[in-house]
């Protein structure tokens, strides 16, 4: 384990159920800062490795590792670790029986109660970040996939961070709304924050990822910078999935 | 060159056809066969309404007199049984003369129940006014404070139980019902356990049963000399009894709800206990209003089944007053008639007021 790593997966092994071994032997390091991209076909096992950062996934062998917080069984350091990581879904699950504003105060008020001033100001200068704060009173269901989209975004920010995971933020929306959601992502890259995504969006993985991960049949087959990634993939496998995804 | 695009002008939609030959010809007489079932109906309506008029009032006598009752049978109602019996119907053998007692107890909980029913009156301090509507309920009904008589409960009855029993089971039964419920999706095996045991077991029975239990078996299984009102056992008995069907009708709003809300819910940090109470319960509890509101309406009536340990609520009620009196006996189905409506204006109440609730829930959830 490097000293300065934020994420540490060290010969992960997961499997579902007893026959199938959705991840084998991960190892990874994430710098704090450093803006990952993850891609890879559907059942490689991308969304379970980001999952496994905030432990929505068990894993059986091997050690993760957060902000120096070892993943395990321990209750409270998965309530730790979760305190420092965001997570957006390709769903987006926002809860849908509250207000867009009560969905971003939720957490901050019971989790780290604050007061429900602060937590308002605090949600509204969010709202702002995303340019959405005009439909701060109205229900999810009442704003468009991608507005709703940024607003779990927001909700995630409104814990202050260290690490943001995303999961496929932009595959279940329209097309005319994905770049208003990478948008954000964008700004929220330039600002120095860690973050794992798992998207297909090869422009924003040139323009912002510091290294791409490609994955198949639950291993890393390889990795790399943006550029090199691209420019001179080394294994078949990325060459025919690369091949695959980008030309047409 | 480039089109540009522009779009056409919204245009408002044709005016439907309106009024009253029309909305015949398209509800009633849309084809042969929409036709001829209108006629058909009509024809019998037209049929039976003579004698259901002659009945109900041209024959019938509004007067407590039972000669004129016993002449007029067969042809015309006896609705003079409800006016001399109202009294026993409707309160059952509490005291004459302190019946009083019961009516206001009675028209304060109805009273509560409809101001429960209001969204303003959703606030915090709505328990504490409950804890002052049960307060005065059992302070009237039982008296011993403030000069009132004291009245075993034993003599309770009529509308006042029905109410009582209605209302407290249901609202004891409904957080009964939505932790039994959570438990069964319980990650301890132990709690589990015991939720699906206890719904099953209770499901597998009928409610007679139910009461028997608590009415005869349970006071052999206390240590001697301690005895629990029989009131309270039954009361216990239906709580029970309807806490395990309401537990299933709430299992299955939390089915309903997406995993992705609970994913989301531990990725904000929020612990087992807020997840529920601030994301799954509001949302599932949402789903089932109008299951829920069918299994109170339910439980409404099934309270008349208590008459059967010796407590006489509203049907109760009705056997006593009748059933000892050779003069009136004759004349249940107008009796009967008289308890009906006062089921069917309850129920209806509570089916119409469901309606109201899945109508507010939905406008603040979709667009």
């Amino acid at each position: 384990m490097t000293q300065e790593s934020i994420i540490h997966f060290e010969k992960v092994n997961k499997w579902y159920g007893n026959a199938f071994h959705v991840l084998r032997d991960i190892d990874l390091d994430v710098r704090p800062g450093e803006r990952i991209v993850i891609c890879g076909p559907s059942g490689s096992g991308k969304s379970t490795l980001i999952r496994c950062v905030n432990a929505l996934e068990e894993y059986q062998e091997g050690r993760v590792t957060v902000n120096g917080i070892l993943l395990g069984d321990d209750v409270k350091a998965v309530e730790q670790v979760r305190r420092q990581v965001g997570m957006v879904f390709q769903q987006f699950n926002l809860f849908p029986h509250l207000t867009v504003l009560e969905n971003l105060t939720l957490a901050p008020m019971w989790v780290g109660k604050m007061p429900k001033k602060e937590a308002e100001e605090r949600a509204m200068q969010q709202l702002q970040r995303v340019q959405i704060a005009e439909q701060a009173q109205k229900y999810p269901l009442q704003l468009s996939g991608g507005q709703q989209q940024r607003v779990a975004i927001a909700r995630a920010l409104c814990l202050t961070p260290k690490i943001m995971l995303f999961d496929e933020p932009t595959s279940a929306l329209d097309p005319e709304m994905i770049n208003e959601v990478l948008d954000v992502m964008i700004e929220l890259a330039g600002q120095g924050m860690t973050m794992l995504c798992v998207t297909h969006e090869m422009g924003f993985a040139r323009q912002v990822a510091d290294r791409v991960i490609f994955m198949d049949q639950g291993q890393i087959v390889e990795e790399n910078t943006a550029h090199e990634f691209f420019a001179n993939p080394r294994n078949e496998r990325t060459k025919d999935f690369l091949s695959k995804i980008l030309n047409h | 060159m480039a089109d540009t695009f522009t779009p056409v002008a919204p245009r408002p939609a044709p005016a439907a056809a309106a009024g009253m030959s029309m909305w015949l010809r398209r509800n009633l007489f849309g084809d042969w066969r929409s036709s001829l079932t209108t006629v058909l109906l009509l024809a019998l309506g037209v049929y039976l309404l003579p004698g259901v008029l002659q009945w109900s009032l041209f024959q019938a006598v509004f007067g407590a007199h039972a000669d004129a009752c016993q002449a007029a049978r067969g042809s015309g109602a006896c609705w003079g049984v409800i006016t001399e019996k109202w009294r026993i119907i409707i309160f059952g053998r509490y005291p004459f003369e302190e019946q009083w007692r019961p009516e206001v107890a009675t028209l304060v909980m109805v009273a509560g129940l409809v101001v429960s029913c209001i969204r303003w009156f959703w606030r915090p301090w709505l328990a504490l006014l409950w804890v002052g509507v049960l307060a005065v309920f059992f302070a009237l009904m039982l008296g011993g404070v403030l000069g009132l008589s004291p009245v075993r409960t034993d003599l309770w009855g009529g509308l006042p139980l029905t109410v009582m029993l209605a209302t407290l089971s249901i609202f004891l039964a409904f957080p009964l019902a939505v932790l039994v419920a959570l438990g069964r999706r319980s990650n301890l095996p132990a709690i589990r356990t015991v939720c699906i045991v206890y719904i099953e077991l209770i499901r597998g029975v009928p409610l007679i049963s139910v009461l028997f239990m608590a009415s005869f078996m349970f006071p052999l299984f206390m240590p001697q000399g301690t005895t629990i009102d029989v009131l309270v056992r039954v009361l216990v008995g239906i709580t029970l009894f309807a806490a395990a069907y309401m537990a299933e009708i709430v299992r299955g709003g939390l089915q309903a709800i997406p995993k992705g809300q609970l994913e989301a819910a531990d990725t904000l940090g929020l612990s087992y206990w807020q997840t529920q109470r601030k994301i799954v319960l509001p949302q599932a509890l949402a789903m089932v209003v109008p299951s829920m509101m069918n299994n109170f309406i339910s439980i409404f009536k099934d309270t008349s089944l208590v008459t059967i340990v010796s407590l006489y609520e509203l049907t109760g009620a009705l056997g006593l007053a009748l059933n000892s009196d050779v003069n009136w006996r004759p004349f249940k189905i107008e009796a009967y008639l008289f308890i009906t409506a006062i089921y069917f204006a309850f129920c209806f109440a509570m089916s119409r007021y469901s309606l109201w609730v899945e109508k507010q829930l939905s406008v603040s959830r979709t667009r």
